[in-house]
């Protein structure tokens, strides 16, 4: 009974850690010591749960642990910061796979009522999904497997059709629960729905998906709590699920979309019907593009994925202190969906040593974009696209982009005219006061730093 | 009772962590998520239980794989999460 409250009194504390950790990540100052307060958390807890009368034989959890810790560590240690999405969504995908396990392990308990039988069936849905949705969206992400939506005549009436027969699984595994068959069947089915429901996504909605897999991957562990009735996986799950919603919600309202619209509407499939622009596209070289720079007093920086692909971030680090030596003031303007996860290009230029202050939001940067003598984008596209201001037939019309058409002049660092993830024009590239530089990201970088140096 | 008990947690601990995390400022977002996703390896305490009681093999062996993928998720998460923030800097003032 002692072991009871004291376990109990210690999983008290760490909800505690828990909560503090997460209330000092509201501050970049703060929040190192945030995630450490939270893994205390996290020690305490199992730490105690070691001590649980039921548990007799150590040599198995030994053994889960050492081979856990081995690859979390190297896993961690080893990932490039490009690669941080992918990590994030594979890490998603192993907390699911994880409450799905304990979900199937309590199964074993004496006397289960139906209410844990319910929870026990949920564990295994939100957890499957959650598990070979990730493992999609890491494929998608680490381009292992092609980012463009995956789109079939049908597909929501086949999705519809396997979410039924899930539920109705999940009935039958509530009244027979001797019968594995249901239990196999409710694993396999909530393995097929999480593949359906992150193969038609493209790579630009991204940041939903890894978003609303985070959600899930703590409302796995919430439901895998109810299921062995432990209240600090309860706690702790919520905390996760609420965050996730929080942070899927704020990408939806960034994109200027519903989250049904993204989950459903296959969105950035190539459509036929678009209007051709008018205009002319004028390119620059990095040499006059350095001269422009030069008597610039003041440069926005507008990143996008093509930075993260083309490793450009350092360079561009370089640039804004030559400039700033120049005399001109720098600062970055980040889309909150730029990128492929909530807040990707802050670690990117985090990683370069660019100080967070520079970075500022859409809706402090835009009031003042007429201040600005260049706005230079690197390697972002829709997020600028003024068709989502000016053309209301285009797809993304209502979406909120920076407003870098407003600077007095904008260079656009790009491959090619290549239209963007979205697979929609830019008649951004062919305004007035428009500079196209075409070439790879770092390279074009690198060239105007040694003209600045020169 | 148990139920109730546990359903009122659970409702607070959402409005609690909506609270929460209302405030984290978009520069935060990744390292917000991935410390997240490193709490949500918290079912690794119930996978211990499984992993460690004494039931039948098929119990002890998917407890154990629970245990190593709930470890990689607390684990890699946490580090992962902190070598993340400790590049955050603020501006030196010249």
């Amino acid at each position: 009974m002692q072991t009871v409250i004291l376990i109990n009194l210690s999983y008290t504390l760490a909800a505690v850690l828990f909560i503090l950790g997460l209330k000092f990540l509201s501050h970049p100052a703060t929040a190192r010591r945030g995630n450490i307060l939270s893994a205390l958390g996290m020690l305490l807890a199992v730490v105690v749960t070691l001590l649980d009368q039921s548990i007799i034989d150590y040599r198995w959890i030994l053994l889960g642990i050492v081979i856990g810790t081995v690859i979390g560590t190297l896993a961690a240690r080893l990932v490039a910061m490009t690669a941080m999405p992918e990590m994030v969504a594979l890490l998603n995908g192993f907390g699911g796979i994880s409450s799905l396990l304990v979900g199937w392990v309590a199964l074993a308990q004496p006397d289960l009522s139906n209410f844990i039988l319910l929870t026990i069936f949920l564990s295994i849905l939100i957890g499957g999904v959650t598990f070979t949705g990730s493992l999609v969206a890491w494929g998608k992400l680490s381009e292992r497997i092609s980012g463009r939506p995956f789109l079939f005549h049908g597909q929501r009436q086949v999705n519809a059709l396997i979410l039924l027969a899930n539920f109705m699984c999940g009935v039958m595994f509530v009244l027979y629960p001797a019968q594995p068959l249901w239990l196999y069947l409710a694993i396999v089915l909530s393995a097929t729905l999480g593949v359906m429901t992150v193969m038609p996504i493209g790579g630009a909605d991204m940041p939903v998906v890894i978003s609303l897999l985070n959600s899930y991957s703590g409302l796995a562990a919430c439901a895998a709590g109810f299921a062995i009735s432990n209240n600090i996986l309860i706690v702790a799950g919520s905390l996760v699920g609420a965050s996730g919603m929080i942070l899927t919600n704020i990408m939806c309202k960034a994109m200027n979309r519903s989250l049904g619209n993204v989950l459903f509407s296959g969105f950035g499939a190539p459509s036929g019907d678009d209007d051709k622009l008018e205009g002319e596209v004028k390119s620059l070289s990095a040499e006059d593009a350095y001269y422009i720079l030069e008597a610039a007093q003041s440069v926005v920086i507008v990143p996008g994925y093509g930075m993260a692909v083309a490793q450009a971030q350092h360079g561009v680090k370089e640039l804004q202190e030559l400039l700033e030596e120049n005399g001109c003031e720098v600062v970055y303007a980040i889309h909150p969906v730029a990128g492929r996860m909530p807040g990707h290009m802050n670690v990117l230029l985090a990683e370069a040593d660019v100080p967070y202050d520079l970075l500022l939001e859409m809706d402090d940067i835009n009031p003042r974009m007429e201040t600005f003598d260049v706005a230079i984008v690197i390697g972002a596209n829709d997020v600028v696209n003024s068709a989502a201001r000016e053309n209301m037939n285009s797809p993304i019309y209502g979406m909120p982009i920076i407003n870098v058409d407003y600077a007095r002049t904008v260079f656009v660092l790009k491959r090619s005219m290549a239209s963007g993830f979205a697979g929609l024009d830019n008649p951004l590239f062919y305004k007035e006061n428009t500079r196209m530089i075409f070439g790879d990201a770092k390279e074009t970088v690198n060239k105007l730093v040694r003209e600045f140096s020169a | 009772m148990e139920l109730v008990y546990l359903s009122f947690i659970l409702i607070l601990a959402i409005f609690l962590g909506f609270e929460l995390i209302q405030k984290v400022p978009a520069t935060l977002h990744t390292p917000l998520m991935s410390g997240a996703n490193a709490i949500s390896g918290i079912t690794l305490v119930g996978a211990l239980v499984g992993a460690g009681s004494e039931g039948t093999t098929l119990t002890v062996i998917l407890g154990t794989a629970a245990v190593a993928f709930a470890t990689i998720n607390v684990v890699g998460g946490y580090l992962v999460t902190d070598r993340m923030l400790a590049m955050f800097k603020k501006r030196v003032s010249k």
